[in-house]
């Protein structure tokens, strides 16, 4: 169709809406933003005549190239390293996804703009497209890959993980609370603008250099739906800033958004691709540096600080501080040092770290090995059953975190933990901005304004708590993270197959009592907890035994 | 000379990670254990489908960790009056998924789009007569607007809150069915405007806003997108309006006399609508048996839909009476407004029947 046409194709679909005399939308999902005096935008123009041939094609490259992977053997040259770390990610993604299509109707209800309708209805049937062709794409690694186990429970494993929580609160995001805050703010013009580009793209060329060629195939396919939703985004915010009372709530929703975007996002994919690569070439960029052209120039720089001419404040002090916290405060290592520590709990495994990954991490991030690489030794030394514990229970150096209420990643930046009695209970957080989030913007009021709309926290949010006190055998296999033999664990802290008393079974994890720490320090007396969290602090990120 | 930088690449490493390159335990493990598949074998739909919605009921230990600020957050079960002793018992008979839906719309795409070529270049559009250009200028425009409107306001907004994947996954499908069926009769309405005949390509505008015989179908298509409870919508939608208007106009009125005012190529496009409705009633009337033939709460489900019922029926008829008039608009009127409503009844009362429903005394009058 030629543009000409598109335009008056797009012009007369237009013309399909109505203003409504009988009886108006249901608002099943409300927001505290205002559209009164919103000027209409314009997002990307789409009509479904071309877009579902357009999508058609899109996917026969997808199989096309799915057929040639299993043809072409693309499993004898895939890294088990790197493809365990997928029985994760993509235990996740397929919810935000999903998600993200079931938040398009609040932002319809919410905006009155039937061009941005269109829009977003065109979008919930991307993301339905997203979640249905990554789970294909799960059933194909199961399938084909060497080790299916963790790849077949991946639903269920998602639903009872502390890992997949940590991801969950990514789909529930965009579905619940103000649906301009959810649908708009934290899915469109953060999750999708922003955090898509590691997601989506740098994570998929990681995969490439590990031998996995799908994940990009079927990932850059997804991505090329994203500058249409993209799109939608941009067109709600400059809807919102028309008016000056969405002001502050713009300003609430980018700083929420952002940082939890951040605590979320880069725990996950800089961990994928940080410790599930075997590609340590020099020249290859580290997550930081990804992060740097990804999140700071193509979205920092040139989409956020844009909209400070429009009068509004752009987060530069969080912007600065994830950087800070990548850069500086080994945020990655400290999750992917906590994932390791958690291995009995997990359904893939994880690989030791070598003298080649330390000699990378050295030279990417200096002074990396004076503070991690004792622990990936000891780690690499307690790989096996038998004469040890697995490492969360040995003395190792390590304290195993409090969990950050907001975000769900530990408190892992100690000396950054914030704690504060709320809603009469001890609670940990990572960060002053999530304290903030809990206590501040996920309030029913906010600068002293009825904010009736903004979601609540709720849930069992601590994981820990719900095994407080339990046998680690007991809750390894109440999670189902059990081989077929009945006793042999999914999670293993090495990626030997060979050798079966290599791999921990039941009976070798037995006798370690697992505890919660939010269930110990509201057990504390009030001094026992000030010491407690001045030592919990004072342990900083300095090395480890 | 200036010196090129050294290329650089990964290696490839021979790995032998494929299935079967050693036996340990779970090495065969090769299906999603996590649900039972309605059949022996698991199919591609549900393997991409079930559980990626999770329920604190099934999996999901934690619960939802997001409210809203005044209920809980996540799927909750109470946005509906309609109750299930296991919502996940329903799987789309489509089985819509991901390749399905390119597949399938992409092929109404091209039958429409090479009916509209081939019409063009027969120049079909000349021999139809002025009453029924006028019948389609005024009618088949008004009723793109109700299609657009159940797409966005209604399917789209349905998917956000049933308690399953599946359940939303359908309804998201048939969102997409209505918007492409909406926007190719608009198409359709602009190859018309722009062809060499009498044809006023603005005109449905006024019809839908103000023309009394369809307004009392607005108002039924409005008072739709104003409802709150999900399945209520559903049902309304799906088994009263779509069988009482929308089968009515389309099926029992536009199929059957479009051929005979010389037109061969609006029933091709209102054909895929008729053929969407097909596959969305097929998953709707599978939901809906479901909860009228559940062990626990059948019976209370069905008192629930006869009250549905009793608001939809009576504004659906209405509605549907009030078209009357259009029935005697073409130049030929191969069929009467009393046969094609009763026609459309009596589907509508074989639907009912086999959901287990009393038929509404309304529909005898």
């Amino acid at each position: 169709m030629s543009r000409q046409s598109l335009t008056k194709a797009h012009a007369k679909i237009t013309e399909l809406s109505w203003e409504p005399t009988f009886a108006t939308p249901a608002t099943r999902f409300g927001t505290d933003y205002t559209f009164e005096k919103a000027p209409k935008k314009d997002p990307l123009k789409q009509i479904m005549r071309s877009y579902f041939p357009m999508e058609e094609e899109k996917d026969n490259r997808v199989y096309g190239a799915m057929d040639g992977a299993i043809r072409g053997n693309m499993f004898r040259q895939v890294q088990q390293r790197w493809l365990e770390w997928q029985k994760l990610f993509l235990s996740i993604i397929p919810f935000p996804e999903i998600s993200a299509a079931r938040a398009m109707p609040m932002a319809i209800d919410a905006v009155p703009n039937p061009e941005i309708h269109n829009g977003l209805a065109v979008q919930m049937i991307d993301e339905v497209r997203h979640s249905t062709i990554q789970m294909n794409l799960k059933k194909l690694y199961m399938n084909n890959y060497i080790d299916p186990a963790g790849f077949d429970m991946t639903e269920k494993a998602f639903a009872n993980n502390y890992a997949g929580t940590i991801g969950r609160q990514f789909g529930e995001g965009f579905i619940t609370g103000d649906a301009i805050t959810a649908a708009n703010i934290y899915l469109t013009v953060v999750a999708e603008t922003a955090f898509t580009n590691t997601l989506f793209v740098a994570m998929p060329d990681e995969a490439a250099a590990n031998g996995d060629y799908l994940l990009p195939t079927v990932f850059h396919s997804v991505q090329s739906d994203e500058s249409r939703h993209i799109s939608n985004g941009y067109s709600i915010l400059l809807m919102a800033l028309a008016d000056e009372r969405n002001r502050p709530l713009l300003e609430r929703d980018l700083r929420y958004a952002w940082w939890n975007n951040h605590c979320v996002v880069d725990a996950a994919i800089g961990t994928f691709i940080e410790y599930g690569t075997k590609d340590r070439r020099k020249d290859r960029e580290s997550y930081a540096e990804m992060w740097r052209r990804w999140i700071y120039d193509d979205y920092y720089r040139s989409y956020l600080l844009p909209l400070e001419k429009y009068g509004l404040t752009i987060p530069h002090d969080l912007v600065e501080e994830a950087w800070k916290r990548i850069v500086d405060k080994g945020y990655v290592h400290e999750v992917a040092r906590f994932f390791a520590t958690g291995w009995p709990v997990n359904y893939w495994r994880i690989d030791a770290m070598t003298d080649k990954d330390f000699e990378w991490f050295e030279d990417k991030y200096p002074g990396w090995y004076s503070k991690y690489g004792k622990w990936w030794e000891n780690y690499n030394r307690l790989a096996y059953p038998g004469r040890n514990k697995p490492i969360a229970f040995e003395d190792v150096g390590y304290q195993y975190p409090h969990r950050c209420w907001t975000c769900m990643v530990p408190a892992l930046i100690h000396e950054d933990m914030v704690t504060e009695k709320v809603d009469g209970q001890w609670r940990t957080y990572c960060s002053e901005t999530c304290y903030w989030t809990d206590a501040v913007a996920f309030r029913g009021e906010y600068d002293g304004r009825p904010t009736p709309n903004m979601g609540r926290l709720t849930g069992f949010r601590e994981w820990e708590t719900l095994h407080h006190g339990k046998d680690l055998a007991d809750i390894v296999s109440d999670l189902g993270y059990v081989r077929d033999d009945g006793k042999t664990l999914i999670g293993q802290p090495h990626l030997d197959l060979d050798d079966p008393k290599k791999m921990w079974t039941l009976d070798d994890v037995r006798g370690n009592t697992f505890n919660s720490p939010n269930v110990l320090l509201n057990e504390m007396t009030d001094a026992e907890r000030e010491a407690h969290i001045a030592a919990y602090k004072a342990n900083g990120t300095k090395a480890v035994a | 000379m200036e010196q090129t930088k050294q290329r650089s690449f990964p290696r490839i490493e021979f790995t032998d990670s494929e299935a079967g390159a050693l036996e340990f335990p779970s090495s065969k493990s090769r299906s999603y254990n996590y649900y039972k598949p309605a059949k022996l074998r698991a199919t591609m739909y549900e393997d991409v489908t079930v559980d990626v919605q999770p329920d604190p009921e099934r999996h999901l230990t934690q619960g939802w960790i997001y409210g809203f600020g005044d209920g809980p957050g996540g799927y909750p079960k109470e946005w509906t009056a309609a109750k299930s002793s296991n919502w996940h018992a329903f799987l789309d008979p489509n089985e819509e998924w991901n390749q399905t839906i390119y597949r399938n719309n992409s092929a109404v795409v091209r039958q429409v789009d090479l009916g509209l070529q081939n019409a063009k270049r027969a120049r079909a559009y000349d021999a139809w007569n002025p009453a029924w250009l006028k019948f389609v200028e005024r009618n088949l425009g008004a009723w793109m607007h109700a299609e657009n409107g159940l797409a966005l306001h209604v399917f789209t907004s349905i998917q956000r809150s049933g308690p399953t994947n599946m359940i939303n996954t359908a309804v998201a499908v048939n969102a997409a069915h209505k918007m492409r069926f909406a926007q190719d009769l608009a198409l359709f309405n602009l190859d018309l405007a722009e062809a060499e005949v009498e044809f006023d390509g603005s005109a449905h505008k006024e019809v839908w806003q103000s023309a009394p015989e369809w307004q009392p179908t607005r108002e039924v298509v409005e008072r739709l997108t104003a409802v709150g409870d999900w399945c209520e919508l559903l049902f309304a939608t799906n088994i009263v309006f779509e069988q009482l208007v929308g089968s009515l106009f389309r099926t029992e009125l536009v199929m059957q006399i479009a051929a005979r005012n010389g037109d061969y190529l609006t029933p091709t496009i209102v054909g895929t609508g008729e053929h969407d409705y097909d596959r969305d009633l097929a998953y709707t009337r599978n939901l809906f048996r479901l909860l009228t033939r559940d062990e626990q709460h059948g019976e209370t489900n069905k008192v629930l839909f006869g009250e549905w019922l009793t608001t939809w029926v009576p504004r659906c008829l209405a509605a549907a009476q009030a078209l009357q008039p259009i029935w005697s608009q073409p130049a030929d009127k191969s069929v009467t407004f009393a046969d094609s409503l009763d026609a459309a009844k009596q589907k509508f009362r074989s639907l009912l029947e086999d959901l287990g429903l009393d038929i509404p005394k309304e529909l005898d009058k």
